[in-house]
């Protein structure tokens, strides 16, 4: 039975810790054989202890000692698609590379069924001098495949690469959207078991990350399993089963993937609805414009994140431009806790549509009307644009969220008093008209009413 | 996503036959394997890397393969007339530049392969932190790929033994195993000097005084007939003292390398084995030094 058991497991978590030392400077990762002969001067016993190596825990008394990841346990089981979520340094990353053996775990085991494959590493060892034919092979090997195995799945490949023209062309002729291409496909064709994704779905444009991630469902379909690990929440609710919430290296929560995804918001992201960068060097923009806030307000002017259904949402923007003569549009993505994309929206104020903008900070403010949104978490991703010449100066998808409610009593809004499932991604509250156009349709005969009815 | 039991069926039949390869991750306790199955499972990989190496170092080199003759011939050219014109240097009755190329010959493929290794690590570091792999196969497959150099080379010694009319000897059968002696001392300290090159970075400006010193302790320029026994098995020490020794005495029919050829196998193993010793045990920290 145990056996039966484990071998339907897929990954087997135990315990799991990395320990990372990090030198005394701010980075050293690495030593110069100086310090090192400082040291062993200081201390000549040490060097006795120099070939039994990995002596170095007791070595480092000064130095910082950060466990990355401590204490991790998770069992994924074969065809299960699950979410690691958590914020930068959480451990997210440190937990892939482990699983795909780049590094050791200080402590604990790690057992996988099924050759591991990861999108970690799309475009490992892509040579520039080397052709894109020349490429596939050399980064299939480098991946594990079989020389005969990338015999078979060249044209297909080739094919998903959407490169054929030029895949006799040495790489450094291609655009970096085309290498990034071939490197994906080749890591897509790899058909491993157990598939590590790591925020891959960043790469490309639009129709190629569509096409990513049918390419990750149909590997799902196929009883692969997966973990993926992503800031992108809608993707992480819509492709994921299951959810593990890593904080500070351990694992906070555990569960369905679209209540761990709510929690993560609420907790993360909802508490604050409004996001403010105050050094404008490392805000999110480039040389002509950055954003300096977002911020979430009800039609009383209040920072909030909580809306009732029919109250509108207001989305407010700050930015700094910092060099003139672009005419930029200000503009917002908003999605739902599903993943779904609800809307796109650009600024629409006539007043500075199309006119180049002179230098300065700008505050631009949309309404999303009540009675509109459906229930749930929405995200918004402010972005500023220039439609001529065509320039993304800066998109921060899923900065500031905000919940949407309905709270009872609060007069008329589309459920009409429903209380079930209400479907649907938005929840328009439509004008309906309603005559009584005829009084007596049966013109007398009063025979006929219950005539029709039976 | 749901998935029923219906739509599983390449990896289901998989594990029902039990073709599902398990990898077990954990800590090393002690000793730490040296794991060579797991290096030769990764053999496509060792070749592909050789391949790649190969075809870039040529593809973008006005020159290309000319390259490999140019280096080891001026060298030549540049002992002939220093060390033999001018400073009238003993040449066991060969003339000169023969007797040079002939030790110049391993010895650049030998200094090359060495430094090639000792930096092969820190050079794959985009590789060695994206993905795993016995990282064994990094400094091996640049010891690997400077034989083709080699073999370019050799082709201007051919051109040169016809020039000055010596045939070779009938031990020049025994030649693959010098250059193999060459290929195993330098691998066996370029595992030490890259790893090493990982954790210390000093490594990479050591590499260059490294072989220039040994180039000077090694009779490239000089016969080691300057020295009598014991002295010359002692010489042996330095393995590539046995390499030359055994290129001349193959090719040109020179004094035969005798004992000093066993101390040099016998050095150039512990440096081999001790390399890859020293390598695996450091290996598992690569990925996060680098």
């Amino acid at each position: 039975m145990t056996v039966r058991r484990q071998r339907h497991l897929s990954i087997q978590v135990e315990n799991l810790g990395k320990l990372y030392r990090i030198g005394q400077g701010a980075q050293a990762s690495y030593q110069t054989l100086r310090d090192q002969i400082s040291r062993f001067a200081a201390q000549p016993l040490r060097w006795l202890r120099f070939f039994r190596s990995q002596d170095a825990i007791r070595r480092d008394e000064e130095t910082f000692q950060i466990w990355a990841l401590r204490g991790v346990s998770f069992e994924v089981h074969q065809g299960e698609v699950v979410g690691i979520i958590g914020r930068n340094g959480a451990g997210k990353s440190t937990l892939l590379k482990i699983l795909t053996r780049i590094t050791v775990p200080t402590e604990g085991r790690v057992d996988l069924w099924g050759r591991v494959g990861s999108l970690l590493e799309v475009g490992t060892g892509f040579h520039k001098e080397l052709t894109g034919r020349e490429n596939v092979y050399l980064n299939g090997a480098i991946l594990g495949m079989k020389k005969t195995e990338i015999d078979q799945k060249f044209d297909e490949i080739v094919a998903f690469s959407e490169v054929e023209r030029f895949i006799d062309t040495p790489v450094k002729y291609y655009s970096s959207g085309m290498a990034m291409r071939l490197a994906f496909a080749v890591a897509a064709h790899l058909d491993p078991e157990i598939l590590l994704v790591d925020e891959v779905l960043a790469v490309g444009d639009a129709a190629f990350q569509k096409k990513c991630l049918d390419k990750m469902e149909e590997v799902g379909r196929a009883g692969r399993t997966i973990l993926f690990v992503s800031h992108h929440m809608p993707s992480i609710v819509r492709l994921c089963e299951r959810a593990v919430w890593l904080q500070d290296g351990q694992i906070y929560r555990e569960g369905p993937a679209h209540q761990i995804v709510s929690e993560y918001l609420t907790e993360s992201l909802g508490t604050t609805p409004s996001r403010e960068w105050p050094d404008f060097y490392s805000a999110p923009g480039d040389e002509v414009v950055r954003l300096l806030a977002i911020r979430i307000r009800n039609d009383r002017g209040e920072v909030t994140d909580t809306f009732d259904i029919r109250e509108p949402v207001g989305i407010e923007m700050e930015y700094l431009v910092l060099e003139g003569g672009y005419p930029l549009h200000a503009g917002f993505s908003l999605h739902n806790d599903e993943g779904q994309w609800l809307f796109a929206s650009l600024d629409t104020d006539a007043e500075w549509d199309g006119k180049p903008r002179q230098p300065g900070r700008y505050r631009s403010l949309a309404w999303i009307p009540g009675n509109f949104l459906a229930e749930g978490t929405m995200m918004v991703g402010p972005s500023i644009r220039t439609e001529d010449p065509e320039i993304l100066h800066l998109y921060e998808p899923d900065a500031v969220a905000f919940q949407v409610t309905e709270r009872p009593g609060l007069g008329p809004s589309s459920r009409m008093g429903f209380v079930g499932h209400f479907p649907g991604i938005i929840r328009p509250f439509l004008q309906w008209e309603t005559k009584l156009v005829d009084p007596s349709p049966w013109n007398g005969r009063s025979g006929l009413q219950m005539g029709i009815l039976r | 996503m749901k998935i029923s039991p219906m739509q599983v069926p390449s990896v289901v039949s998989a594990l029902e036959q039990g073709e599902i390869t398990h990898v077990h991750i954990e800590p090393y306790q002690g000793r730490v394997p040296l794991n060579l199955k797991e290096f030769w499972r990764y053999r496509e990989l060792l070749y592909f890397l050789v391949w790649r190496d190969i075809k870039v170092r040529y593809k973008q080199t006005l020159l290309g393969a000319t390259w490999a003759i140019i280096q080891p011939f001026f060298t030549m050219v540049v002992f002939s007339i220093f060390f033999g014109r001018m400073a009238q240097m003993a040449s066991n009755g060969y003339p000169y530049p023969i007797f040079s190329y002939t030790a110049l010959l391993p010895w650049t493929y030998f200094s090359g392969a060495l430094s090639l290794a000792a930096n092969s690590l820190v050079g794959s570091g985009g590789l060695i932190t994206k993905v795993y792999f016995p990282r064994l196969i990094v400094p091996v497959s640049s010891v690997l790929s400077g034989l083709v150099d080699f073999a370019f080379a050799f082709l201007v010694l051919i051109g040169m033994m016809i020039f000055y009319g010596y045939a070779p000897t009938i031990y020049i059968i025994l030649l693959p195993l010098f250059l193999l002696l060459a290929l195993t001392t330098a691998l066996g300290v370029g595992l030490w000097l890259s790893a090493l090159n990982v954790k210390y970075r000093d490594v990479r400006y050591l590499i260059p005084f490294l072989t220039q010193f040994w180039l000077f302790a090694t009779p490239v320029v000089y016969p080691s007939s300057l020295l009598s026994e014991p002295w010359r098995t002692i010489y042996g020490l330095n393995p590539m003292v046995g390499v030359v020794e055994g290129f001349r005495w193959a090719l040109l029919g020179d004094k035969p390398p005798e004992l000093m050829i066993l101390a040099s196998v016998i050095v150039s193993i512990i440096l081999l084995v001790s390399g890859v010793i020293y390598f695996r045990h450091t290996e598992d920290t690569f990925a996060d030094l680098i």
